[in-house]
């Protein structure tokens, strides 16, 4: 296994609020990041992501815990240690780009190199090489203000990448980009990362970003690691139904298990057709997603078509099960039409159980921070 | 960005011959009570400064330009604006920063009371400096002689760097208010991306932080010069009798020495063309500084700024801000309260000398309450009119755009650059007589010089909430059937009357205290409230002057802590 560059061990950070007292951001975080990997921190609003990623910055302390960068410790609440941000030796890119306004590209990338006192021919040689990474070149003398969003982008890439740090955070790099944008620069991040072999910690709210990036994911929510896998697993062993309907799309349906059968919530004659999983509670959520349905066979629950919607990549339906409504997502060669009878099975579902209404109180009461 | 321009046209088009009717009247209106109000007086001044009996001459303006007391107060003029620039930059900044970005305790309280000298009018501030640290009777300097022995006054406020002083504690709220908000506002990974790139605290604010805000920090210093340039009160206080004059208190010793000949006001008109000149560099530089623009630093997710901690220097620093504040806000006002209060001036400000007499001696005479209730119906009436005017003239200029629309828009912001002084002779050459109307020694020149030199706050706060209105709210009211005039009167007047509202107070306030342009115009039965105060100091009744003083800063409080109200009140909703 390749060397560990970044550790949290057991950290945790408080906030005291005026309007809602005491909140636990980030609740005993644990994890290794490897060297040249890429990895992504993921969730929605209030989830503990971003003071994660401050905390590695340096840009917040932390309330317990330790954070090791390649093995040497800069924020201890044991040792009662705090290393100041510039003392880190991290790359760093925001949501907003942050270059400075009133520097031109080369001063903007040369920044980090005239702070450490680089000779002025390496700096010349640097930025340039920089620039050159980033498809700069020529660009020099402009000013950020007459760049487009994807050109600060890469301005704000070249000044992290300049003084060839192990380390880059990424703050939502891609958020403020326009999509088609966001694609091109997620190759080239990945292609930049392959050149230089960077460790890469990103954080982001964008499912499909992380996906696309990431060697290995971890899913927070509530200030709570979740799950922490590659993104195939993530998708399709997801292990509660947060992470189940945060990435992808999610079917969920409460059904009830009765003598070894299972029946979907409001219709207890017709069993769906499936196997319960092993020490099944009498009432349960089953879990699938929208494409692994099949309804072209003559097994499992009838039922009938009640929608169907035509979009570009797919046909969706509607389609009534018990007193729920599931959706389906089928390839156009597949069709039906409304009002058509159709047989349903739900193919390798995953089983949660029923959730705790408080829970998502506390999410919402979270999101307001 | 909608292009406001298209949609209107579209309207417009759309519209039939009703709309093109309200329109054009409104239009003409505008241009119609522009060139009355505004144009008029200020061509009188050019007229006269350069034509004598109807024959162009340039002998009046050569006279006038080559004496020595004209220059040395031109001379005056500009160094006291470039020190008050200069050091009110400084303590703006540096209260800024300190109480945007450091752990100093107490910051939101601070940061409003930073902002009092902003409401509180200058001249009474220069009052009370003159009470307290005048050459020959100031109570500080007499204290300090008796106390220490010595042989003439440490202090001198009646100086240059006395008006300086008092000027700069009024001013430097300019400076302050522009870059607290910058700092606020500013997108702190800006900051942030530099630590990441090895910068100390330090060097962050030096090679990031303080570049940013130059912008902010150039606004608002040029707003410090230009006002400064045209100020009246302070030096008009604490100048004259030191003989310091500036070229706006060289005007009015001009005209007052002549008592109101026609030759004292051509020469003041003369000596107006050279300060609206000296002006006019110092606005140049303005629209050159506004032009290049600042730097777009408000965006991203907002976050809290990064907040410095100053550690050791948390309390000293604090204790400096407090010691400022004392300095600039709380010893004027006890001044002019404790000495409105005294027998007699000069007796120690001891319990046993005070007395009401002098409340009771300046409500009993008639010219006081006059001046009250003149002052009161002059700002209500020029703030309700100006109010009316200004919102007019932003409809026309933003969502008519006749041809000249530009023009209109120039014309009503033109009164505010030029100096109070120099708007007044202006309404003096043009309203008394010399056009066929005298309004001389009538509130009614009064209120053309305040609806003309405050025209400009209310045109600038209608016109942002016209912009506001999106045209579709008018188009959708059209639709449902209103006409060109209902939904102007149901939609859109509505949607912007909070606007106009907040422009009446803006003119309100300052009128209530105005001195400048008043103190040109008053006649026997027309002093205002600001006036009566200049005279009764004028003829050494400091007491007197002072009682009237506090009147004057309790009524300001009481209207400000109603306005605030009024406006915490429509926020809620």
């Amino acid at each position: 296994m390749a060397e560990v560059q970044v550790e949290l061990r057991h950290v945790t950070k408080k906030f005291t609020t005026k309007t809602l007292g005491d909140i636990v951001a980030v609740d005993d975080f644990n994890f290794q990041v490897y060297e040249g990997e890429c990895f992504s921190i993921l969730g929605p609003s209030g989830c503990g992501k971003t003071t994660c990623l401050r905390m590695i910055a340096g840009f917040e302390d932390l309330s317990e815990g330790e954070i090791l960068l390649s093995g040497r410790p800069v924020s201890s609440s044991r040792a009662n240690l705090y290393v100041p941000p510039e003392e880190r030796d991290l790359g760093m890119v925001f949501q907003a780009f942050a270059v400075w306004p009133h520097m031109n590209v080369f001063e903007n990338v040369a920044f980090p190199l005239r702070i450490r006192k680089v000779n002025k021919a390496e700096v010349e040689r640097r930025v340039k090489q920089a620039l050159q990474h980033t498809s700069l070149t020529g660009l020099e003398n402009v000013y950020p203000s007459d760049l487009s969003g994807g050109q600060q982008q890469r301005i704000a890439l070249a000044r992290a990448i300049v003084t060839n740090p192990k380390v880059m955070l990424l703050d939502e790099p891609l958020s403020n980009l326009d999509p088609h944008l966001r694609e091109t620069m997620r190759f080239e991040l990945k292609e930049l990362q392959r050149k230089l072999g960077f460790t890469i910690i990103f954080v982001t709210h964008d499912q499909s970003e992380a996906m696309a990036l990431s060697d290995r994911m971890l899913v927070a929510d509530m200030g709570r690691i979740m799950q922490i896998d590659t993104p195939e697993n993530l998708y399709n062993r997801p292990i509660n139904r947060f992470v189940h309907s945060f990435l992808g799309e999610s079917t969920f349906l409460r059904v009830v298990i009765r003598d070894g059968q299972v029946y979907a919530a409001g219709d207890l004659e017709h069993p769906l057709g499936v196997t319960p999983p092993p020490n099944a509670a009498p009432e349960m959520i089953l879990a699938t997603r929208p494409n692994a349905i099949d309804i072209t066979g003559s097994t499992g629950y009838q039922t009938r078509i009640e929608t169907r919607i035509f979009l570009t990549d797919r046909t969706e339906y509607l389609i009534p099960v018990g007193d729920q409504k599931v959706k389906v997502q089928t390839p156009h060669r597949i069709a039906f039409s409304e009002g058509n009878s159709c047989w349903i099975r739900f193919v390798d579902p995953m089983w949660y159980p029923v959730e705790d209404t408080d829970e998502e109180k506390e999410r919402a009461r979270r999101q307001l921070i | 960005m909608i292009n406001l321009r298209g949609k209107t046209k579209d309207l417009a088009a759309v519209d039939g011959r009703r709309r093109i009717g309200l329109d054009a009247v409104m239009t003409a209106l505008s241009f119609v009570l522009l060139l009355v109000i505004v144009v008029t007086p200020i061509s009188m001044i050019i007229y006269h400064a350069f034509f004598y009996q109807g024959q162009f001459s340039l002998d009046l303006l050569i006279d006038q330009f080559t004496r020595e007391t004209t220059l040395s107060a031109m001379w005056n003029t500009i160094k006291i604006a470039l020190l008050v620039t200069v050091f009110g930059t400084i303590v703006g900044v540096f209260y800024a920063w300190l109480l945007g970005r450091s752990n100093i305790p107490g910051k939101s309280l601070m940061r409003f009371l930073f902002t009092i000298p902003y409401m509180f009018p200058p001249f009474l501030g220069a009052m009370a400096w003159d009470l307290l640290l005048n050459g020959r009777s100031g109570y500080l300097n007499r204290w300090a002689i008796k106390t220490f022995g010595l042989s003439s006054a440490p202090f001198n406020i009646n100086s240059i760097w006395g008006i300086v002083f008092v000027e700069l504690s009024y001013y430097f709220p300019f400076v302050f208010m522009q870059v607290v908000s910058a700092l606020e506002r500013m997108d702190p990974t800006l900051e942030e991306s530099a630590r990441i790139a090895g910068a100390r605290q330090g060097t962050v604010i030096r090679k990031i932080t303080l570049p940013l805000v130059t912008p902010a920090i150039s606004s608002g210093a040029l707003l410090i010069l230009i006002s400064s340039l045209a100020h009246f009160g302070v030096p008009a206080i604490l100048g004259f009798s030191q003989g310091i004059f500036t070229l706006p208190t060289r005007i009015y010793a001009v005209i007052a020495r002549s008592g109101g000949s026609f030759d004292g006001i051509r020469q003041g008109a003369a000596l107006s063309i050279l300060l609206v000149a000296v002006v006019a560099i110092a606005l140049w530089i303005q629209q050159r500084v506004i032009r290049s623009g600042g730097y777009d630093i408000i965006k991203g997710k907002s976050m809290r700024p990064t907040v410095i901690n100053l550690r050791g220097a948390r309390i000293p620093l604090f204790i400096l801000a407090l010691s400022t504040l004392v300095v600039i806000v709380l010893v004027p006002l006890v001044m002019i309260f404790l000495v409105a209060l005294v027998k007699a001036y000069g007796l120690p400000l001891i319990p046993a000398n005070f007395t009401l007499a002098n409340y009771e001696r300046i409500f009993t005479a008639s010219g006081t309450i006059e001046s009250i209730k003149n002052s009161m119906i002059l700002s209500v009436s020029a703030g309700f009119i100006t109010m009316i005017l200004g919102t007019l003239v932003a409809y026309v200029v933003q969502k008519i755009r006749p041809k000249g629309s530009t023009l209109l828009e120039v014309m009503s912001v033109l009164p505010y650059s030029i100096p109070g002084t120099v708007l007044a002779i202006g309404v003096i050459l043009a309203w008394s007589g010399s056009l066929g109307i005298n309004l001389y020694n009538t509130l009614w020149i009064i209120l053309v010089a305040y609806i003309a030199r405050y025209l400009s706050f209310s045109m600038k706060t209608s016109s942002a909430a016209l912009l506001q209105v999106h045209p579709s709210l008018e188009e959708a009211a059209r639709t449902c059937g209103a006409s060109h005039t209902e939904s102007l009167k149901d939609i859109t007047l509505p949607l912007i009357r909070p606007a106009m509202v907040s422009g009446f107070f803006l003119i309100f306030l300052p009128a209530m205290r105005e001195v400048t342009t008043s103190v040109l115009l008053y006649g026997p039965y027309t002093r205002t409230l600001g006036v009566q105060i200049y005279s009764l100091r004028d003829a050494g009744m400091m007491p007197q002057a002072s009682a009237l003083g506090s009147v004057a800063i309790v009524l300001i409080v009481v209207v400000n802590t109603i306005v605030n109200a009024l406006n915490q009140r429509r926020k809620g909703v």
